[in-house]
């Protein structure tokens, strides 16, 4: 990093990069961003149970993490759901995508902005609809795992799969019609056409669709909070009533085990969004 | 792109499973809050449809109001102050070199991926009696008391015993904690805006005398005009309607709306009611999507996210 390296060539009028007062901005913009996370982070290796000075390293609420049998739990709730939503939501998306980008219809912009309605509307709205929605119809409850997590994926799926399709319509813009076109000329029925040519080429996008779905499922507090049931406990509902009773390590490091998962997923799905040109190819 | 008709069939097997569950699990629910913000509560848990608007009628008391007048305040306040920070950030990663934009970029972005929950947790940590900014003013007033004792002055008698601050569960912790939080909706429309801006233009402006302030406010923000327009809705929005930091980090008096709307699904068991003010947050942010079409179009150009 050269945020504060001197540079020999003199500053040009248009060098604001290089003014000592927006370095400064920016750095302190950046310590207040992260600074609480990297807090979070290290005081969850504080020996101490009142976590507020440091006495120590040590790894033991890790291990009290993973002896925790309620949040290991609710962790594999938040696996599960998640994952069935990431199947869900991509192949979703995919078809929603492909409609918007291959049709015309009727109706057509009123659809689009029927999908983007769950994106955009409060969660707490969204949150209390589902709620009332599953009270409504008599969604069973109480049944065994993994079904017990239905209600929550389905509400999590109606969320995510129209963001999937956002990320995987911008990759399908780079589709050569032409090619689908060919296939049907040499014989391909839509199916063969869909499969063979435009699921090839959708995949990195398909891949950033599931893994962005994959971190919208597994971050999502408001909407499962609402859904969730006594004996459906998600991680971040538990980390929630964790938060509610105390301030203490074994929260930090449940935290810092959601980051981490997190950070990888989006480090996968960033480098795959890349290949996508969503953000440029100026990344290296 | 083709006529649905060219391929009805394909159409179909790709329009009906999203369809279906868009309709199904969201707009059924949707609808249903909305049929309920019309209904009467009779019971425990008995509601009757009878389309009245006693349900809006009381959303508009005083007490309801204010809460909403609260919930628009604290987030212009969210978002006027994450305008003034992200402001030089955007401008200071436009300027900066490519390598350099990737990486300042994606550290904004970056928090952004983190549980909402576990950010607003870790603000808990610094904001609280015994957190990072109590304890470090207790360190800093402790050793200035000690130094003073040097010259006769110790004991407290001039920085007199450390009163920890009261940083959390009030106002001031929910607009720090939703700044916290929205500060990258902001910078992103702003470092899209500033980027398509035409660099000639500032060169101009300072080629002809005008300072870098002037500059800034009679070249710089007329033209990135639809960009700021668009970040001040994505914070705000968001802001408006969020749950967890006033929960979180607000005291008793700093309820959003969003709080009222939980609270009526669950302890008060009023749905109708909550129904009513869910569905008066949906209008607030459908108006404020509108306000942004209208500018985004009126400036004709593409869609900043």
């Amino acid at each position: 990093m050269s945020l504060f390296k001197r540079n020999p060539d003199p500053m040009g009028p248009l060098d604001y990069s290089r003014r000592l007062s927006l370095r400064i901005t920016v750095a302190v913009t950046l310590f207040f961003l992260y600074a609480p996370i990297i807090g979070l982070i290290a005081f969850s290796f504080n020996d101490s149970r009142r976590n507020v000075v440091w006495r120590g390293f040590t790894t033991d609420y890790y291990v009290k993490l993973f002896n925790n049998d309620a949040l290991m739990l609710a962790f594999a709730n938040s696996l599960t759901i998640a994952v069935f939503t990431t199947i869900f939501s991509t192949v979703l998306g995919a078809l929603t995508a492909y409609v918007l980008w291959r049709y015309r219809f009727p109706g057509k912009a009123i659809y689009e902005g029927g999908m983007a309605l769950p994106i955009v509307i409060p969660e707490i709205c969204m949150g209390v609809a589902m709620m009332v929605f599953f009270a409504r119809i008599g969604w069973p409850s109480g049944m065994m795992w993994p079904f017990n997590l239905s209600a929550i994926t389905i509400a999590h799926i109606a969320f995510s799969f129209p963001f999937a399709a956002i990320v995987i319509r911008a990759r399908l813009e780079s589709f050569n019609p032409e090619l689908a076109e060919c296939a049907r000329d040499l014989g391909a029925s839509e199916f063969q056409v869909f499969r063979d040519v435009v699921v090839p080429h959708m995949k990195p996008g398909l891949i950033a669709g599931a893994l962005l779905a994959f971190t919208l499922s597994l971050d999502d507090f408001v909407i499962t909070f609402f859904t969730s049931g006594p004996d459906t406990v998600t991680f971040p509902v538990k980390i929630y009533s964790m938060v509610r009773f105390s301030v203490t390590p074994e929260v930090n490091a449940a935290s810092t085990v959601l980051i981490l998962l997190t950070l990888v997923v989006t480090a996968f799905a960033l480098r795959m969004q890349n290949r996508n040109n969503m953000l440029g190819s100026a990344a290296h | 792109m083709e006529n649905w008709k060219r391929s009805a069939k394909a159409f179909f097997a790709a329009f009906t499973p999203p369809t279906f569950w868009l309709v199904a699990f969201f707009i059924i629910p949707l609808s249903l809050i909305w049929l309920y913000s019309f209904s009467t509560k009779t019971g425990v848990t008995d509601i009757t449809l009878d389309w009245n608007l006693q349900q809006y009628a009381r959303a508009l008391e005083p007490l309801y109001l204010g809460i909403f007048w609260k919930s628009i305040v604290m987030a212009a306040a969210t978002t006027a102050i994450c305008l003034v920070v992200a402001f030089p950030v955007a401008i200071a990663i436009v300027f900066s070199k490519p390598t350099m934009r990737m990486w300042l970029l994606l550290l904004v972005i970056l928090p952004f991926w983190t549980n909402l929950l576990i950010r607003t947790y870790a603000l808990i940590a610094v904001l609280r009696t015994n957190g990072f900014i109590n304890n470090g003013l207790e360190w800093i007033v402790v050793n200035a008391d000690w130094l003073l004792s040097f010259v006769g002055l110790g004991d407290n008698r001039i920085v007199g015993p450390f009163e920890p601050l009261a940083l959390l569960y009030n106002n001031t912790a929910v607009v720090f904690g939703l700044v916290y939080v929205s500060l990258p909706f902001m910078v992103l429309p702003l470092y899209a805006a500033l980027d398509r801006l035409d660099r000639s233009y500032l060169e101009a402006s300072l080629d002809l005398g005008a300072g870098h302030i002037r500059t800034f406010f009679s070249i710089v923000v007329p033209l990135a005009l639809p960009g700021i327009a668009s970040g001040i809705v994505i914070t705000f929005i968001p802001a408006m309607g969020s749950y967890l930091t006033p929960d979180l980090l607000g005291g008793t008096d700093s309820q959003m709306i969003a709080n009222v709307i939980a609270s009526q699904f669950k302890q008060a068991n009023n749905w109708p009611f909550g129904a009513a003010l869910s569905f008066l947050l949906m209008y607030a942010t459908f108006f404020a999507l509108a306000i942004r079409a209208v500018l985004m179009r009126k400036e004709g150009r593409g869609d900043v996210r």
